[in-house]
């Protein structure tokens, strides 16, 4: 982010604003601790990690066109898969929505001028990018072919690559994570504006809560299990070696005890963002607030349970691979319930189609698809069928892609004006996003298919009659990667060109609609004082059947 | 209690401080887990192999472990002493214990690179020339590899965090009574977590 930039960003002579408040050096950049710069610096890694990762998936997406392994050897493709799910997960998915909107959002949406710990933050963005840096690093020497699993006894004994310093970068991003769920739940805790009480919190900040509880105890057990692993390998103490008594099991058990609550890290801020969106797009308080409170909580929770559902074919005991099915299919429960109440707020709403709803709607019919498979996997029988198939592949980017990065990608739109000051193209817009879901169910939605046939992953060649499907999912990617290449086209042009926005262009409640578009660096000029639950779309004992009757117009917005 | 340097964005000393316990104690809660792993690798590799395992433990140096134990225990006194020195403002007592935790903890890193190198004498390093045949027993001496040197780790953040608290100039001393604090805290759970694998390290084998 240069200095520049910030400048061309700044709203008319005397509108003061974080951009340009303090100084629009580079150096004011690097070593500010403001939330919101600090928000635009992640912004900036995460998109440069989103990149690299999505051009490995151009990579195995082009491999698989034909069965036979011609564009890359059988080698190359475990390193290029590991690199993609390394990058996609630690550097972009787990940090992308709690590191950009998440820290820009947080103290605005409670009141606050800062997060509890700004060192702490401005910190925690270096261990990302030392991270990032010492995973390049491995990448640039020849990558790793031990899948973003890392499994042993591969990872530790056999694999030829660079195992050490990629599980280093993965060890030292995790930290960043620490840092800023300690941040969040401590700013959650001890900042919040007067009369801003817990069931007054908008969703978003319930949801940046409930991850970062999940990213405080779940993170330390990944990087104990990498540091495990790299003890193993760098120094030969035989942890999980079973010629010494060892358990490579021991590994899964640890890795999916953070990995599985890992996915909630990603998909529960995507719930806080598409409860914002939704509420404010249909015009309608969010139905059933304390349930999607508390559904929330419950996944947090219950994600800690079911990480043994990963495990069903690695001979652990058939009790536990009961339990762990069944807490599986527990958790499924306030999913739904998010589901349903996110349906039950469309229900005789005002509904704007605007860009952002088009991601949240998105997002919904997605996470829906990628939930119900994860029911079939959690049935043992039908797990055992489908284990390390296509159809995993398929569900986890159900959850990962269609759900996080389209909630994502809606909050960005949603909040773009908030964050920048200018106004997008709607039209540019909602063609990202409807390009966005088309394109990913035709990458995706296929793979399903393919794996109930029997098609495993991670190999780089199959047999012919595998084709048709393998073509279908790259026809499909071309069409993913245009959705995601075409925002920074007219994103970068609204920074430039685009319509100054309103403080509230949307017209939302919530208090960072409150202030200025983009906000001072202090946020408010004066501190809120709250007095009312969120979401006041309308008066308060609006129930659907005082409004209109149903077929007669609608009032439109 | 002496004036507070406040950081941002706290308005008073007191808010200041009860965000200083929050963080610092959801951060050892971070860490507790990270043990935890560690401990339960413990707890698997004790369980299927106990007799190789135990054999194993039988030669750690109760010695060096012992008296390793004492000088940590006497670095968290120390430790607590400073703390409470700075927050009634007496800076030289506060100034004196802290480099006498200073010293304690350096000497305990000594002390563990002694024990070091008799083990590596000894040939307790699992891989070749390992001294212990049974099952088991090399995974007894990758806990202990692997624990101590992780505990050797923070504690040089600890002494980091306990030098940075002496860099600081005399007369700013007790206005940083919080982060005395912080450190305080910091301190004693490295401590903590050394009484937990003195048990486990050098008295199972027993």
């Amino acid at each position: 982010m240069s200095g520049t930039e910030a400048t061309a960003l700044g709203r008319e002579a005397g509108q003061v604003s974080f951009l340009t408040e303090g100084g629009t050096t580079v150096r004011s950049w690097l070593l500010t601790t403001d939330h919101k710069r600090i928000a635009l610096l992640y912004a900036a890694g995460i998109t440069f990690f989103f990149f690299l990762g999505g051009a490995a998936a151009t990579l195995i997406r082009a491999e698989l066109v034909t069965p036979a392994g011609d564009l890359l050897t059988a080698d190359q493709y475990n390193r290029v898969f590991t690199l993609h799910g390394v990058i996609m997960v630690w550097f972009f998915l787990v940090p992308s929505i709690p590191t950009t909107l998440g820290n820009f959002l947080l103290p605005l949406m409670i009141g606050a001028r800062e997060v509890a710990f700004p060192r702490l933050n401005l910190f925690s963005w270096y261990l990302y990018v030392a991270g990032g840096l010492i995973t390049l690093a491995s990448l640039l020497m020849g990558g790793v072919d031990t899948g973003w699993t890392f499994y042993t006894p591969f990872s530790t004994l056999y694999s030829n690559s660079y195992v050490l310093l990629a599980a280093a970068g993965v060890f030292v991003v995790g930290f960043s994570s620490i840092a800023t769920g300690i941040n969040f739940i401590a700013t959650i805790h001890l900042l919040r504006a007067q009369g801003m009480t817990w069931m007054r919190l908008p969703l978003f900040a319930w949801s940046m809560y409930t991850v970062s509880l999940v990213m405080v105890l779940a993170t330390p057990v990944l990087a104990i299990s990498l540091l495990l692993v790299f003890c193993e390998r760098a120094f030969g103490l035989p942890i999980f070696d079973p010629r010494s008594g060892g358990d490579p099991l021991l590994f899964q058990h640890l890795f999916w005890f953070y990995s599985h609550p890992a996915v909630y890290i990603m998909i529960l801020p995507a719930f806080g963002v598409v409860s914002e969106i939704i509420a404010c797009e249909a015009r309608r308080r969010v139905f059933g607030y304390t349930f999607m409170v508390y559904a929330m909580v419950a996944i947090a929770i219950i994600g800690f349970m079911v990480w043994g559902h990963h495990m069903f074919v690695s001979g652990q005991s058939p009790f536990a691979n009961l339990v762990f099915s069944f807490l599986s299919f527990v958790i499924a429960v306030p999913s739904a319930i998010k589901v349903f109440n996110w349906t039950g707020t469309l229900y005789r709403g005002q509904i704007r189609f605007s860009a952002p709803m088009l991601y949240a709607l998105g997002f919904v019919g997605l996470f829906t698809l990628g939930g119900l498979t994860g029911l079939f996997l959690a049935s043992i029988p039908l797990d055992v069928h489908v284990t390390d198939t296509y159809f995993v592949v398929a569900h986890f980017h159900y959850i990962m892609v269609g759900g996080s990065v389209s909630a994502f990608f809606g909050g960005l739109h949603f909040w773009w004006p908030k964050i920048t000051g200018r106004m997008y193209s709607e039209v540019f817009a909602k063609f990202a996003a409807v390009s966005m879901f088309f394109g990913f169910n035709f990458t995706f939605f296929p793979q399903f298919i393919l794996g109930y046939l029997g098609m495993p992953r991670r190999y780089h060649e199959y047999p012919p009659e595998f084709q048709v499907w393998h073509v279908m999912s790259s026809t499909g990617a071309v069409v993913l990667a245009f959705a995601y290449i075409w925002p920074l086209f007219y994103l970068g042009w609204s920074l430039v060109k685009g319509k100054r926005a309103d403080d509230n262009p949307f017209d939302a409640t919530g208090l960072e609609w409150q202030t200025t578009s983009p906000p001072p660096k202090d946020n408010f000029a004066v501190l809120p004082i709250v007095t009312e639950e969120p979401y006041r779309y309308h008066p308060e004992g609006f129930a659907p059947h005082d409004v209109e009757d149903t077929h007669s117009a609608q009032t439109p917005q | 209690m002496p004036d507070t340097a406040l950081q941002e964005p706290w308005q008073t000393a007191e808010r200041q401080h009860v965000a200083m316990q929050f963080g610092m104690w959801c951060f050892l809660a971070t860490e507790t887990l990270f043990f935890g792993g560690l401990l339960l690798f413990y707890a698997v590799a004790r369980y299927t192999h106990t007799a190789g395992f135990t054999a194993g433990a039988h030669e750690a140096e109760v010695t060096f472990g012992t008296v390793n134990t004492v000088v940590l225990l006497t670095s968290s006194l120390t430790m607590a002493i400073a703390e409470r020195a700075v927050r009634e403002a007496l800076t030289p007592l506060a100034r004196a214990m802290l480099a006498a935790t200073l010293v304690l903890g350096l000497a305990f890193l000594v002390i563990k690179g002694f024990e070091y190198h008799s083990d590596i004498e000894k040939h307790l390093v699992p891989g070749p020339g390992f001294k212990l045949t049974e099952t088991g027993a090399s995974q007894f001496w990758a806990f202990y590899w692997t624990a101590t040197g992780v505990h050797a780790c923070h504690m040089m953040i600890g002494l980091g965090v306990v030098a940075r608290m002496l860099l600081i100039p005399k007369a700013d001393l007790p206005s940083r009574w919080t982060a005395a604090e912080g450190s305080a805290l910091y301190w004693h759970l490295v401590d903590v977590v050394w009484v937990v694998l003195y048990a486990l390290i050098y008295l199972v084998g027993r």
